[in-house]
């Protein structure tokens, strides 16, 4: 460790600024990343950790401020230029061609001639060699499409080190992985840590942060607040220095009372229009006054689950709502008549399925509750009335800045989230379906939208919440159901299991298998 | 149906199929990189015009077949500029040069030949004259083979022997040399490409230039090998039966080689009704024929025979993302 504390650092930003118009995405951000260690960067969406590591991949010139790598001034105009100073980027949406192999997407952009054949064949061998020194093996073969997420990541950390990258930058690396693939991804990372690369890793779990990184550096409103040994600090610090105020990680909610079933499904299918089943006989109850967590990995059937209540995917089998049938395939199978079952739904995705984003907030307030009589005068609409009506509830659910004639664009993703949530909530539906509560939602917001579901739940209402996020899940539920390549693996009291469990679950491993739920 | 006939047939398949398949081959360079190139009759009638005006004037053809390339590349780099450097929408400016293409060139040619929007009939070397393959007349005798290869294989242009070993130099570019793969990924996922240090905007400006000049080389062809010298709209929608090739054809160099000779019988059974009569027994109106490229194609877009995937970062300009 003497010899580190001498050496010059891996990477040192000194006074890196960047403005797109008004908005000051980094204010005067210095940071000294040491070689060999594994470095954080944590801090809320919006807070100018993306636009950092854009403007050391060389995505973005920054207005001001100077790169050192490996102690010697460097100019990163592109990403050649990053790639020839030695750094690599795993971005959270991979780079990569669906259908290409894994070897054509490995030299792309780093053949050696005009010819492929000779850029393949040695692309083949340090593959090898790779997978021998890091433990990172993958099929040269095998179509990126053909592959799961964790080795398609795997894949993109290959792209960056048969560059000769000796420093990878993770971008919200475990968004899209199990928690088991999550923790071969840290073990991987140890690994190339221990063979001298440095490695900076970006994300919002604090849990990440503390259980792999040496030091880490928080962003906040485009500012590096504070960069302290990961050894010297909890969770609860960091919060606090990524929000700017004492935050609360936990939910406060009672235990649940439930009441009589409200959601009752029985062998849901779904074929889609690839005819592959997606969802292989669902059976699932949500009781009022309780929250059903349903956890897995994303692409699991989750998203299929909430379109078929939600009116805007076919599917067969039985669902009931207060005891009435749905209808699933007719002309009464879409998002209005589910209203007029007392269904109201947060879709999974807000910027596609719940806002349009060009549209005002108070025109997206009407949506789907347009025929409401509140809102028309004669065939007309009464848009004074919705406008009034957005601004009380944006008022109600601290939407930011609360200004009804600003494009739906023209929010973070938590007040565009609470606007939603608003817009649903106050129709006092009996069930509540919410997909990816706080996704792109920072965790002030994040606090107040938890504390909006278990108030709902409070008041006596059934909620059916599908999440990724498994901190989420076992945060807010009361029961939690894992699905995993469209079936329900099992369901559990979210008091009586754990993170272990449920990821065994999620990746499909059945020795645990589900005691029958009591009748 | 005798066989002599059938040669026949397929000779004039040949010939119909050559225009369709250099232009399937341009569009398939263009779209395979993520650019949809609606313009393809456009530029493809520019180029007939030029050439045939340029070979008439100067009396020699290869002189003619430069200009009509340098009017097709002129067009595209309007595509290319429209569409990558300005990320405007590529539908709209292929249509636009269509429009452009349309009435530019016979206002020019009538301003410059004063006949009615045509160019001067061409002639002698002012026209690519069918060329005589060795022994042609010796194998010509030989039952079978020899009208097979007189007939047939020998006695086209240059452009149409350019045209068939396009597919295989075509096929060679895409998948064996790092151009092609680059070409093949800016089209699949251009964040992939830019990632990995390569231009996005370089690659699609390549991909752009030779749809091009393929384009230029098939409307040459139009106005100074299949006929000789130009006349209005003379493209006649190839540009757009091309287009429905390469959808029919999945993008791939050798199934265009199919699609379009598919497509060139059509268009030469079109021209003799007395086959079809005689083969099915009943009269076949010439327009359906004409109708059956699109028709086809609407099937193979409904998914009825194996599915077509286009380029899936095709029609999108390409926007950094934050």
């Amino acid at each position: 460790m003497e010899r580190q504390a001498t050496a010059a650092p891996a990477i040192e930003l000194k006074g890196i600024s960047k403005a797109f118009g008004p908005v000051q995405a980094n204010k005067d951000i210095s940071i000294r990343v040491m070689p060999g260690t594994i470095h954080g960067i944590i801090g809320e969406n919006g807070a100018g950790k993306s636009t950092l590591m854009s403007i050391l991949y060389g995505f973005y010139k920054a207005d001001k401020g100077e790169i050192f790598i490996s102690g010697k001034k460097t100019d990163i105009p592109d990403s050649q230029a990053a790639i020839a100073a030695g750094i690599g980027m795993v971005f959270q949406h991979f780079k990569l061609v669906e259908n290409f192999t894994v070897l054509e997407n490995i030299i792309l952009g780093a053949e050696d001639g005009g010819l492929l054949k000779p850029s393949l064949s040695k692309a083949r061998k340090s593959l090898l060699k790779l997978a021998d020194d890091y433990g990172l093996r993958v099929d040269p073969d095998a179509l990126i499409q053909d592959i799961g997420v964790g080795m398609q990541q795997r894949v993109e950390i290959l792209k960056a080190l048969y560059r000769q990258a000796d420093i990878l930058i993770l971008d919200e690396p475990t968004g899209v992985l199990t928690p088991a693939e999550a923790d071969q991804l840290f073990r991987i990372l140890g690994r190339l840590k221990s063979e001298g690369k440095t490695i900076i890793l970006i994300t919002h779990k604090l849990r990440e942060i503390m259980e792999t990184t040496d030091t880490v550096s928080v962003m906040r409103r485009g500012e590096m607040t504070a960069t302290v040994k990961t050894s010297e600090t909890s969770p609860a610090q960091l919060a606090e220095l990524m929000v700017g105020r004492k935050v609360l990680l936990r939910v406060d909610k009672d235990i649940a009372k439930p009441g009589e079933v409200i959601l009752d499904i029985k062998g849901l299918r779904v074929v889609d229009d690839k005819g592959v089943e997606r969802l292989r006989g669902i059976d699932l109850q949500v009781r009022a006054g309780e929250i059903l967590g349903v956890a897995g990995v994303a692409g699991n059937g989750q998203s299929e689950l909430l379109e078929v209540l939600g009116g805007y995917r076919i599917g067969t089998g039985s669902v009931r709502v207060n005891g009435q049938e749905l209808d699933l395939t007719g002309k009464h199978s879409d998002g209005q008549s589910r209203r007029k079952h007392g269904i109201a739904h947060v879709p999974e995705d807000r910027q596609r399925e719940g806002l349009i984003m060009d549209y005002h907030a108070w025109e997206n307030t009407a949506f789907g509750y347009h025929k409401d009589p509140a809102y028309r005068s004669g065939i007309l609409m009464n848009n004074a009335a919705i406008k009034a009506d957005t601004v009380e509830k944006m008022e109600r659910f601290d939407v930011r800045p609360p200004n009804p004639k600003l494009a739906a664009k023209s929010f973070s993703g938590g007040n565009q989230q609470k606007l939603v949530l608003a817009r649903e909530i106050e129709r006092n539906p009996d069930l509540l379906l919410i997909g990816q509560p706080t996704r792109g939602v920072d965790i002030g917001a994040i606090e107040f939208i938890h504390q909006q579901i278990v108030a709902l739940r409070d008041q006596g209402k059934a909620i059916l919440l599908v999440s990724v996020e498994l901190e989420e899940i076992l945060a807010l539920s009361d029961r939690v159901a894992v699905m995993f390549d469209g079936q329900v693996m099992g369901t559990r009291d979210a008091s009586a299991t754990d993170e272990k469990e449920l990821g065994l679950m999620m990746a499909g491993i059945t020795e645990a298998q589900t005691p029958p739920m009591e009748a | 149906m005798d066989y002599l006939t059938l040669i026949q047939l397929l000779d004039s398949t040949v010939r119909l199929a050559t225009p369709l398949l250099l232009a399937c081959l341009a569009g398939l360079f263009s779209e395979r990189a993520g650019i949809f190139d609606i313009g393809l009759d456009g530029k493809m009638l520019a180029a007939a015009f030029f050439s045939a005006a340029i070979a008439a004037i100067t009396g020699n053809v290869w002189l003619g077949l430069l200009a009509g390339i340098a009017a097709s590349l002129a067009l595209s780099l309007l595509h290319g500029l429209a569409s990558i450097t300005f990320r405007g929408n590529q539908l709209i400016s292929g249509v636009a040069i269509n429009f452009l293409a349309a009435g530019l060139t016979v206002l020019i040619a009538q301003s410059w030949f004063q006949q009615g929007g045509r160019t001067p009939s061409l002639i002698g070397g002012a026209r690519f004259n069918p060329i005589t393959l060795p022994f042609a007349d010796q194998i010509e005798p030989l039952p079978f083979i020899g009208p097979l290869y007189a007939e047939l294989i020998s006695g086209h242009s240059i452009l149409v022997y350019m045209a068939f070993a396009a597919v295989p130099l075509t096929w060679w570019i895409l998948y064996r040399t790092r151009f092609g793969l680059r070409l093949r990924a800016v089209g699949e996922n251009p964040a992939a490409v830019d990632t990995a240090g390569v231009s996005v905007i370089g690659l699609r400006y390549s991909a752009v230039c030779i749809c091009g000049v393929l384009c230029g080389v098939a409307g040459a062809y139009l106005s100074t090998a299949l006929q000789a010298g130009f006349i209005k709209d003379m493209s006649a929608g190839r540009g757009y039966i091309a287009l429905a090739a390469l959808i029919f054809a999945k993008w791939r160099p050798w199934y265009a080689l199919w699609a379009t000779l598919l497509f060139g019988l059509f268009g030469a059974l079109e021209t003799r009704p007395d086959v079809i009569e005689a083969l099915i027994g009943i009269k076949v109106q010439g327009q359906l024929l004409g109708a059956l490229p699109y028709v086809m194609t609407v099937i193979i877009l409904a998914g009825f025979v194996g599915k077509a995937i286009p380029p899936r970062a095709g029609g999108e300009p390409y926007v950094k993302e934050r």
